[in-house]
């Protein structure tokens, strides 16, 4: 034990470490509220264009639902790197942080959008009819009834999908994004130095129980009005 | 001749598309004609299915007529756009069963929500809603949860916020359904008040005949999407015709004794059942006796009673008869003409 902790260059790596623990809360604040809002939007979207919907329309839903399918499924790994040339485009660079905040905030998009739906999907259909038998619009239901209804379950689902996010973090390494994730690996894991890694482990733990207590009382805050 | 009603449904059909491919579409509505005149409390009438949930969205246009023309106020609702339609139902408030209140808002909150949708200003709000939470009895109420609220108070709620916008109709969609007896009581109390100190016409949905009898003026009796029945409360309580009106009606009234009870009313009582039903105010009880009296024939009330719809009372009474045959024969030729009879057993 005083083996491995003479042998770690924790202390030496110090700013480092917490330049990296700094590019994932970057990273991963970006992709929650970036994320979290579009994938809202279109969650928003599949819900209200399915069958018997606000805005009911079969093939955009058919379109929205494909589009989600398609690209939910594609491990981060690969997809990270896949969106390379749409990264240079819209981020200016294929490479580094913005490159892999830009993949993270897209995965969290698609990943979000089937978390907002359900939630959506549990709001009382009634309620909606009411809103509509007082003649409110659509627009109006939708944004002043049908997120208000939902949005404890969904703080609760964005909660939820920011560990998935963390988890993305790990992997902006693929196109050298840094990050906590990416630090461990290549100071921890791959030097044996494990005194690093779980140091990086550590913080991370920290980090999705920290979002995780402040999810559950927001929630619950909204819940409870 | 210009129609005096709020509301006018001809030759309403409702389909709705089958499930699945090829399944034949589901007829919900099939064709109805209604009336339903300003300042009273029309009831529908029906067992779940029958058609009257998706009769009354076809008032507010929640659903789409498949044919047919549905007229509020002089309106052909099956014409009118989107937008159009979002006016005329602000003129019309509705209730549900399961309430339907918001519960990301307060009762002040779901209260708003109609005037901010037809444009009240937020100071004519505040005077409307603390108006509408005296009416309902809700004031100290304002600012609780929705969720924190009884099942009667959550209709109270529901009943304010309908009222918000001064509609001139109301559409009561199972209203009571979900609620106790005693809290029913009240809250059809509450409609009924609604019709007389607002005036507001009332179109309420139901599947309890204890609800019809208690408030309505005219009710509908509707099996299988179409009304098979209709009138006065009065009449349809007191002569109800089509065999389903008879179900209902016999919910609430003793009418005549069903067989399980005649089979155990004969263990004890001798002679013949003959049900009396006292229909007319003019006829006294003891005419009838009477004329039992004067023919040597005894008898024992054993089945029935007295009801009240609407400050008129009428009675359905089984009576066990005995004596000779032939007095017993002679003291129903007597009431022939007086007191409608039934001969239930012998």
């Amino acid at each position: 034990m005083s083996a491995l902790a003479s042998d770690t260059r924790l202390w030496d790596l110090q700013p480092e470490f917490w330049a990296a623990a700094g590019e994932t809360v970057v990273m991963a604040s970006i992709a929650l509220v970036l994320g979290g809002l579009l994938g809202l939007g279109l969650g928003l979207g599949l819900y209200l264009t399915r069958k018997g919907g606000l805005y009911a329309n079969r093939p955009v839903f058919w379109i929205l639902n494909v589009v989600v399918n398609c690209f939910r499924p594609i491990p981060f790994v690969i997809f990270i790197a896949a969106l390379q040339p749409l990264a240079r485009d819209v981020v200016g660079t294929g490479i580094g942080i913005k490159a892999a905040t830009f993949g993270i905030t897209v995965a969290a998009i698609f990943g979000i959008s089937r978390i907002a739906e359900q939630n959506l999907v549990t709001v009382s259909p009634g309620v909606i009819e009411a809103a509509r038998a007082m003649g409110a619009s659509r627009a109006r239901i939708t944004l002043t009834v049908l997120v208000p209804e939902a949005l404890g379950p969904l703080v609760l689902g964005f909660t939820f999908a920011f560990v998935a996010i963390v988890d993305m973090t790990a992997i902006a390494g693929v196109v050298a994004g840094g990050g906590l994730g990416s630090f461990a690996q290549r100071f921890g894991f791959r030097q044996f130095d494990y005194l690093l890694m779980w140091a990086a482990i550590l913080v991370l733990v920290a980090m999705v129980m920290v979002i995780q207590v402040a999810g559950n009382l927001l929630a619950r805050r909204i819940l409870r009005r | 001749m210009v129609s005096t009603a709020l509301v006018e449904l001809r030759e309403v059909v409702k389909e709705f598309p089958g499930a699945g491919r090829g399944k034949p579409a589901q007829r919900a509505v099939d064709g109805v004609d209604l009336r339903v005149e300003r300042g009273e409390i029309f009831a529908i009438i029906g067992y779940s299915g029958a058609g009257k949930s998706t009769l009354v969205r076809l008032v507010n246009a929640l659903e789409p007529v498949t044919s047919g023309s549905v007229v509020v106020d002089g309106v052909d609702v099956t014409t009118l756009s989107e937008r159009a339609l979002r006016e005329l139902r602000q003129g019309i408030g509705m209730i549900f069963q399961q309430f339907n209140l918001m519960e990301s808002r307060t009762v002040w909150g779901n209260l708003a929500f109609p005037l901010t949708v037809a444009g009240v200003s937020k100071a004519e709000q505040q005077k409307r809603i603390s108006e509408l939470l005296h009416f309902v009895g809700l004031a100290d109420k304002a600012h609780a949860r929705v969720t924190d609220l009884s099942g009667g108070q959550k209709q109270r709620v529901g009943i304010a916020r309908a009222l918000a916008t001064n509609p001139r109709l109301l559409l009561a969609d199972e209203a009571t359904s979900a609620l106790d007896p005693d809290t029913t009581r009240d809250v059809l109390d509450l409609l009924a008040k609604v019709n007389r100190e607002l005036g507001i016409t009332i179109l309420l949905i139901t599947h309890e005949m204890d609800a019809v009898r208690r408030i309505a003026h005219r009710v509908a009796v509707m099996e299988s999407g179409k009304v098979v029945e209709s009138g006065p409360v009065l009449d349809v309580f007191t002569a109800p015709e089509h065999p389903v009106t008879r179900r209902f009606v016999s919910t609430v009234v003793d009418d005549l004794p069903p067989e399980d009870v005649v089979a155990a009313l004969r263990e004890t009582h001798d002679g013949r059942f003959v049900r009396l039903a006292f229909r007319d105010r003019s006829v006294r009880q003891s005419e009838a006796f009477a004329a039992f009296l004067r023919h040597d024939v005894s008898f024992e009330l054993v089945y029935g009673g007295i009801e009240e719809v609407q400050g008129n009372s009428f009675g359905n009474l089984t009576l066990a008869l005995t004596g000779t045959d032939a007095a017993i024969d002679a003291a129903l030729a007597d009431l022939d003409g007086v007191v409608p009879w039934t001969e239930v057993a012998r």
